[in-house]
């Protein structure tokens, strides 16, 4: 059975993040006042053709080895389609 | 020296490095297609400046997966010289070569300017006809240059002197203040420009030697980078005069 996953990937916190205080002060001009941070991240769908059940792991080493630069970042894995295990 | 310049798709800095070593410095240069897992007995291996992969994901990041670097890694590891300028030096930081890490310069616009640069170390290979302290002018062009670290992984960094050049004001200070945002463009985390490994056969830098590595540019502060990693110090020096 085929399987979507989302991959979220952010700027770690201790990271100062260019872009997401740009659109922080953007925000801001545009009258948001409430908005006190932004964190500009990256998201990735990937498709899947089965899903094995080591998935998650598999998606992790995706991350670990080219969508998310684990020094400067972290990332979080979402199964999608409400993730049903079979 | 045999000298292999990768070409990435992408790279748009790859003539020029070549230009340098082999009409500048006669030297004997080849290019080194991304896609081929062989160095052709390259000795020296530059990783030139440019968008190789359009920059997707990150700047160097999708590089790091094609044939030629399994090559340039086994290179660096048994000593063999490699210079990685802008995108190259992006991409050696993906590969862990080098330790850091690229952000988003801090005014998030590509900076294309000159720049003024400390030497911190002349004994490696590629530094070897610069003084320490000597201060170079060099023209940076990137976006993405803004190098960053860990506070443990820096304060390393520095305890083993593999900062190699570090941004400064024109007259070779440590830029603070509001001189800091004009002279440190793009932000790094303490001013560094460019880095070494551990045994200093591998240097990665942001700004362009080979830009100014020719009376006609109106500036030869770069040469030295290429002439001594080459051997062809006297033949540089030959250029200059």
């Amino acid at each position: 059975m085929a399987v979507k996953a989302r991959i979220t990937v952010y700027p770690r916190p201790e990271i100062l993040d260019p872009q997401g205080k740009a659109i922080t002060g953007a925000l801001g001009r545009l009258g948001f006042g409430q908005v006190t941070d932004v964190r500009a991240g990256k998201s990735f769908e990937i498709e899947l053709s089965k899903k094995g059940r080591n998935v998650e792991k598999v998606l992790a080493q995706m991350c670990e080895q080219l969508l998310a630069n684990t020094l400067i970042e972290d990332y979080s894995v979402e199964l999608l389609d409400g993730g049903a295990k079979k | 020296m045999r000298c292999g310049v990768v070409v990435f798709p992408g790279s748009n800095c790859d003539h020029d490095v070549y230009h340098v070593l082999k009409h500048v410095l006669d030297q004997e240069v080849l290019f080194l297609w991304h896609g081929d897992a062989d160095l052709r007995d390259c000795q020296l291996v530059v990783l030139p400046g440019g968008f190789s992969y359009g920059d997707y994901l990150r700047a160097g990041a999708m590089a790091v997966h094609s044939p030629i670097l399994e090559e340039v890694r086994r290179h660096a590891e048994s000593g063999g010289q490699v210079l990685g300028i802008c995108n190259g030096f992006q991409i050696l930081l993906e590969t862990g070569l080098l330790d850091g890490a690229m952000r988003r310069n801090r005014s998030l616009r590509f900076e294309c300017r000159d720049v003024y640069l400390r030497v911190e170390r002349d004994d490696l290979p590629f530094t070897s006809d610069y003084d320490q302290g000597q201060v170079l002018r060099m023209p940076i062009a990137h976006a993405e240059g803004s190098y960053i670290g860990s506070e443990e992984m820096l304060d390393e960094l520095e305890e083993s002197s593999r900062v190699v050049f570090r941004y400064v004001t024109p007259d070779g200070a440590d830029a603070t203040g509001e001189d800091e945002e004009r002279w440190n463009v793009n932000g790094s985390a303490r001013a560094i420009a460019g880095v070494c490994n551990e045994a200093g056969n591998v240097l990665g830098m942001m700004p362009h030697p080979e830009r100014c590595a020719e009376q006609v540019f109106g500036n030869v502060d770069g040469l030295a980078v290429f002439a001594a990693v080459a051997g062809a110090g006297a033949r540089g020096l030959g250029v200059l005069s």
